[in-house]
């Protein structure tokens, strides 16, 4: 076979000349425009100046455009609304950054979280949900997505995050400890959603929606192993956060007005011992206590505590906004 | 998933031989049968993300992505395991790419009254690659698998990745043990390559041979059989792995030697850089032995019969940098080299790569020495945004010892360049399109068939990438 006649070579060039044009105009065009043609119309979401501070490094929405849409849009949705095309499957539904209620907080309820609070929910994903471990991250990456994800909800704009809770220092666990937060988990009532036995199996259990109707689940403290998380961290520090703060738009209430930081530590130390599969200090108390936890004596009796926060329509106090 | 275009390394030096035109093609095959990229909608099914979470654009993977690989196709929360998948749900990708290309070749052997000649071929026309069929994910909580059937264009198939791999065990992300044919731990994935054509759609890196050499056995892009051990931090920062394998290129049946095997080790740490993003530094090395004494059988090799085996190795750095969202570089060095044995025609006789059987007494020609090479690619991504990501590439290698003294010193030494895009019109978290536009120029130094000169082609590809 001889090499090719000059027509048809120049033919094929310009077949291919034509054919690439058209299809990189024809293709390739939509992607220079703002938004992606999949995702809807171009929102009308106007990307305020907003910024985080998380240490040292400041955070820009600007600069987490491409990563917002690349990582977090298919379930959040571009307009941050949960309304991503992935979010009808998924359970539980993905957070709604229009409403500004967060779960992990180091906040009061009701309050906005910090930058640090958001930052954290990234890196550290949340078990027991589609929201991954999103620690390959920069910092930075993650301070800007704390920016981004503020241009959602004007509160952003009206409200300061609230101040973070005072975590004291966790005090000596015993079996006094255990059998006060056993006492407490009975008295506040938790067993009613999470079960005597905190297997998420309380009365309650089947009736809790969150903020937006969706059914939800209590945790089940029995599943929990050696690296068992919680949705909100791992650390003793941070189960003590959570029933300080809440989780908003759930449930599940704050304590921080019903019992004094020493009886929440008591009440962490319980929680753990639910946890029957995992190695920690609790646990080996409890089983040099052959199992049992006897019952709470109070040595230096104190003013009654307040009743318990009765989640109103089995919601979050931070719920609905 | 493989393109059969024509290609230089079908017509080599008439002074070789056959020997030569025999190891091309089969090189050539080897890698046609195991460019098999990755990418799995069913992943992202099973967990609800968009592709362009694991991928910087699919099917090359980005941190988060590689991070995902070494969990064992698991985001390491309590949805890994399948009993939370419904019932239904079956972890299976096809892919394939129908397209349009245009080959050129400028020196191809053909018939003259008088002999041969060369001429230059050119051709265009629509076309298809092969078809991968991936299956992956876990069998349960920390154990996964991956089985990966793959056609070259006419629907032959063979099994590119067979594996199954106990992830974290003893709870560490440290230690993973992985059993079975798999690609080794290249930073830069073949298997995941931005690029299709036939050239340019592998790393010439991964594939060298020097000219004359009989030794097919350290080709790191090519799937491998063996078991390796790997682990990784918790963010994936810092990486290792080892792996033991067989000195068989990943054939399966015992072909080769009787008690050859291969080492391949990596290792890299990755550096959060601020706004410019993670950078990653690592490192690669292969050493291994292979065969190139056989019993024979009428004078055919006896396969499995491979004795007196001989070193190869192959080793070299790589680097990944970012610099903001939009433009990365990766870089890939190697240093090459062969047992002299292998210089000079030793080695895979049973595909008829080599030419010479080391039967006793056999000595080597005086002054024959070890082949060695140097190479390096640089493969800078323009990321426009998720769904439009431009191409290039440039990778050289340069001979740096011929096996036979007075062979010119430039023999064998390829330069290929590579540009192009692929534009995403969807972005979900179901389903993979990618219209693909790719041009490649590649030239080898003294390799066409008849004149014993340069050797170059190029080819333009356009097609729908596209998996489900």
């Amino acid at each position: 076979m001889n090499s090719l006649k000059p027509m048809r070579f120049i033919g094929a060039i310009f077949f291919t000349a034509i054919l690439g044009m058209v299809l990189a105009v024809g293709f390739a065009a939509p992607a220079f425009a703002q938004d992606a043609p999949d995702v809807g119309p171009t929102p009308p979401l106007v990307l305020k100046p907003m910024e985080s501070h998380i240490g040292n490094i400041t955070g820009h929405a600007a600069a987490a455009k491409s990563d917002y849409r690349r990582y977090c849009a298919g379930c959040h949705g571009d307009l941050g609304d949960a309304n991503g095309e992935n979010a009808v499957w998924l359970d539980p539904k993905p957070r709604d950054f229009t409403s500004a209620t967060f779960k992990c907080r180091s906040t009061l309820t009701g309050t906005l979280p910090t930058d640090e609070d958001l930052y954290n929910t990234i890196q550290r994903g949340i078990t027991n949900s589609n929201m991954p471990i999103w620690n390959t991250f920069t910092r930075q990456q993650r301070a800007d997505l704390v920016a981004y994800i503020k241009i959602f909800s004007p509160r952003w704009d009206k409200e300061k995050a609230g101040d973070p809770i005072k975590v004291p220092a966790e005090p000596p666990v015993t079996i006094d400890s255990i059998a006060h937060g056993k006492l407490l988990f009975t008295k506040l009532e938790c067993w009613k959603c999470h079960g005597p036995a905190g297997k998420g199996d309380g009365p309650s259990s089947g009736t809790l929606t969150d903020s937006k109707d969706n059914p939800i689940r209590p945790y089940n403290f029995a599943l929990g192993k050696d690296d068992s998380r919680f949705k909100c961290g791992s650390t003793n520090q941070d189960i003590y956060k959570i029933f300080m703060t809440g989780v908003d738009g759930t449930p599940m209430p704050s304590f921080a007005d019903v019992i004094q930081p020493n009886d929440a530590w008591d009440l962490v130390h319980f929680l753990r011992t639910l946890q029957i599969n995992r190695h920690g200090k609790e646990n080996e108390i409890l089983s040099a206590a052959h199992g049992v936890i006897p019952p709470y004596v109070d040595k230096n009796p104190a003013p009654a505590a307040a009743p318990a926060p009765a989640p109103a329509d089995n919601k979050s106090p931070g719920g609905g906004q | 998933m493989r393109l059969w275009a024509q290609s230089h390394r079908c017509q080599k030096p008439r002074r070789v031989s056959s020997v030569l035109a025999a190891a091309f093609a089969l090189v050539f095959l080897i890698l046609g049968a195991s460019q098999s990229a990755s990418a799995l909608p069913a992943f992202a099914r099973k967990y609800g993300l968009r592709c362009s979470a694991c991928h910087e654009s699919w099917p090359m993977l980005n941190f988060f992505g590689q991070k995902f690989k070494d969990n064992g196709y698991q985001l390491m929360n309590d949805r890994d395991a399948p009993i939370w998948q419904n019932p239904g749900y079956w972890p299976v990708t096809f892919r394939i790419v129908p397209l349009w290309h245009r080959v050129s070749t400028n020196k191809v052997r053909v018939d003259s009254g008088d002999g041969s000649r060369e001429a230059k071929i050119t051709s265009s026309g629509f076309d298809l690659t092969g078809l991968d069929f991936h299956t992956g994910g876990t069998l349960e909580k920390n154990i996964s698998f991956y089985v990966l059937p793959s056609s070259d264009a006419t629907g032959s198939f063979h099994f590119e990745t067979v594996m199954a791999r106990l992830d974290n065990v003893f709870g560490s992300p440290w230690l993973n043990v992985k059993l079975g044919k798999f690609e080794l731990d290249n930073l830069l994935s073949e298997k995941r390559p931005l690029t299709l054509t036939a050239n340019g759609g592998i790393y010439q890196l991964y594939h060298f041979m020097p000219v004359g050499s009989g030794n097919i056995f350290g080709q790191i892009g090519s799937n491998q059989l063996g078991v390796e051990v790997m682990g990784h931090s918790l963010n994936d920062r810092t990486r290792y792995s080892a792996s033991l394998l067989s000195s068989n290129n990943g054939s399966v049946g015992l072909p080769y030697g009787s008690n050859s095997y291969s080492a391949f080790f990596t290792g890299s740490q990755a550096f959060d850089a601020g706004r410019l993003g993670v950078q990653r530094l690592g490192f690669y090395a292969m050493v291994g032995e292979a065969p190139t004494t056989w019993l024979t059988d009428g004078g055919a090799p006896v396969p499995g019969s491979g004795t007196g085996n001989k070193g190869y190795s192959r080793e070299g750095f790589v680097g990944q940098f970012y610099f903001g969202p939009h433009v990365d570089l990766t870089v890939v060095t190697q240093h090459g080299s062969d047992s002299a044995w292998f210089g000079q025609g030793y080695g895979d006789l049973i595909d008829g790569v080599a030419v010479n059987n080391n039967t006793p007494g056999t000595v080597l020609a005086a002054g024959s020495r070890a082949p060695t090479w140097n190479g390096v690619l640089f493969e800078p991504h323009y990321v426009y945004n998720p769904q439009l990501i431009f191409i290039g590439r440039y990778e050289t290698i340069r001979m740096s010892q011929q096996s036979t003294p007075g062979t010119p010193s430039n023999l064998g030494n390829i330069t290929s360049y590579t540009v192009g895009y692929r534009y995403n019109p969807i972005m979900t978290s179901r389903a993979g399109l990618a219209w693909h536009t790719e041009y490649n120029w590649f030239h080898q130094d003294g390799t066409s068939p008849v004149s014993n000169t340069n050797l170059t082609s190029s080819e333009l590809l356009m097609g729908f990438d596209f998996d489900f």
